[in-house]
């Protein structure tokens, strides 16, 4: 209770302020100890002799998971600009459908999307010739086109919202400053809103990204091979469950920490003065 | 229907096939919705019991729980939720399993409900926390130190104070949480339990009518999504009863 007591009253930060000192404070140093023996421990235990067979193979996973984490990140984004332009500017006309766009891909299950798209479109093409002949349909033989689609658009929809959000977010002073300035609609957007939106959508940004690449597994359930089917494969291959799935969970760790940094560098790049 | 132009084959055949008694398959994806839902609710308020006792070690605790409940919160919202299903879906099963057999007991075969739940409580906890603490401090702290003076015990502040003045705050959280819950559940598809997905995949691949079948799930999770909403925010309402309006985003 006396620790509860202090923490509330406005000395205690004074007390023990010096972070430097709680941060190798004797707890975290054990906490460590631990964390490192688990490590040693999953090393030394468990089976590992699998590992050097399947180096290709992990590595072509785990491009392939960055390379659909990056386009879809990409295209959604630039998918997500028009939509939340539309809901937070526009006439009813785009407006509605774009907010029942966001609504009904945020309502449902992306693995449901995903399923719909390549199993249920996907066996729809194929009854019409004219596709069947077309330059495409080499492309929506394969089942990547399919997740890149079904991400993208899922990022698209939660970042609509996000980006609705931004644009009606921007002070509206700035936007008649530059109506005052001569500046026409689309100037005004490339140079004032767009910029701005983006700088307040930024911070969401990165969640969205690791949202994404959390979502990027279950493009593994339409036989897309990435860094999860890779897993899958070792488990079936080599009858061993905790292995590969550990490998697995590390790899995403060491992914996400690496976009909260790049976010973080990109956030430090613009400089901070929102009003 | 609206999408009845696209499907060229099979406009008279489509209420057959969706008709919930037995020649069609609607019954079985009400009974995958119906198992769905359990889970989510199960999943939701096991979450919830795991964000307050993290919120309240995360604000309150010693320096110990604060770094686990730390290493716990970025751990799991790191890791993608399939991996952790299947994580823990094997590690705790098998955990269980072989405690009970070092105690002499037989193994059990741990229910998908239950395990589901399980599972999906747990990652639904770690959002829980953060959700939760942020709505803790954002109570006017003068509140819980004036709750102190008066010489409450924690649990009497939790009850009386702590839970009804953080509830507006947390609740716009919350609701994203319950939402992702509800979708979240399709995830178990992949380990194989019987819920609304993979019932339709089931449905779908017997009648080969995959599209039909993959818009009437999207439709049933839509109308979950919906009618949520619509519930969540009466709640909201009531819950900001006597405070100012809601600021506009």
């Amino acid at each position: 209770m006396t620790e509860t007591a202090v923490q509330t009253f406005r000395i205690a930060p004074k007390q023990n302020g010096d972070t430097e000192a709680r941060r190798l404070a004797p707890h975290r140093i054990v906490l460590a100890l631990i964390g490192l023996g688990l490590v040693a421990a999953s090393i030394f235990f468990l089976r590992w002799d699998w590992l050097p067979n399947y180096y290709g193979l992990i590595a072509q996973g785990l491009w392939r998971t960055i390379w659909i984490l990056a386009v879809t990140c990409v295209l959604g984004f630039l998918l997500a600009v028009p939509l939340g332009l539309a809901q937070a500017a526009g006439p009813a006309i785009v407006a509605v459908p774009a907010r029942a766009f966001c609504t009904i891909i945020r309502g449902t299950p992306l693995l449901l999307q995903l399923w719909l798209l390549y199993y249920g479109l996907g066996s729809l093409f194929p009854q019409y010739p004219w596709i069947r002949e077309s330059e495409l349909w080499p492309y929506l033989r394969q089942a990547w086109p399919y997740a890149v689609l079904a991400l993208t658009l899922s990022y698209a929809g939660y970042e609509g919202e996000v980006m609705r959000g931004a644009f009606a977010g921007v002070p509206k002073g700035q936007l008649e400053a530059a109506r005052a300035f001569g500046m026409r609609r689309f100037t005004i957007l490339r140079r004032i809103w767009l910029p701005q939106a983006i700088h307040r959508a930024l911070p969401t940004l990165a969640g969205e990204a690791v949202l994404q690449l959390k979502a990027t597994p279950l493009v593994a359930t339409i036989t897309v091979i990435d860094l999860y089917a890779v897993a899958s494969r070792v488990r079936q291959d080599m009858f061993i469950t905790y292995e590969p799935l550990l490998l697995l969970a590390a790899f995403y760790l060491v992914i996400t920490g690496v976009i909260v940094f790049l976010f973080r560098r990109l956030e430090r790049l613009i400089p901070s003065k929102l009003g | 229907m609206a999408d009845a132009s696209i499907f060229p084959a099979a406009i008279s055949g489509m209420f057959e096939l969706l008709s919930p008694v037995p020649p069609g398959w609607g019954g079985n994806l009400l009974r995958g919705l119906a198992n769905s839902l359990q889970i989510a609710f199960g999943a939701f308020g096991l979450g919830l019991l795991i964000g307050t006792l993290g919120a309240y070690g995360k604000l309150y605790g010693g320096p110990v729980i604060r770094d686990i409940l730390a290493i716990y919160t970025t751990i799991v919202r790191a890791v993608p939720e399939l991996v952790l299903i299947l994580l823990l879906y094997y590690a705790g099963t098998d955990l269980i399993n072989r405690v009970l057999e070092a105690m002499g007991y037989a193994p059990v075969n741990i229910s998908g409900l239950v395990a589901g739940i399980v599972v999906l409580g747990f990652v639904q906890g770690a959002y829980g926390t953060e959700v939760l603490r942020g709505a803790i401090k954002a109570i006017p702290q003068g509140e819980i130190e004036a709750a102190r003076a008066y010489g409450m015990s924690p649990g009497v502040m939790m009850r009386r104070i702590i839970l009804p003045a953080m509830l507006p705050h947390a609740l716009p959280g919350l609701a994203n949480l319950w939402l992702i819950a509800t979708k979240d559940t399709a995830l178990l598809a992949v380990v194989g339990f019987s819920e609304l997905t993979l019932e339709t995949r089931q449905a779908a691949g017997a009648t080969k009518a995959y599209f039909l079948f993959y818009m009437a799930a999207g439709v049933l999770y839509l109308l979950v999504t919906l009618s949520s909403n619509a519930i969540i925010g009466r709640v909201e309402i009531w819950a900001r009863r006597g405070m100012p309006s809601i600021r506009e985003a």
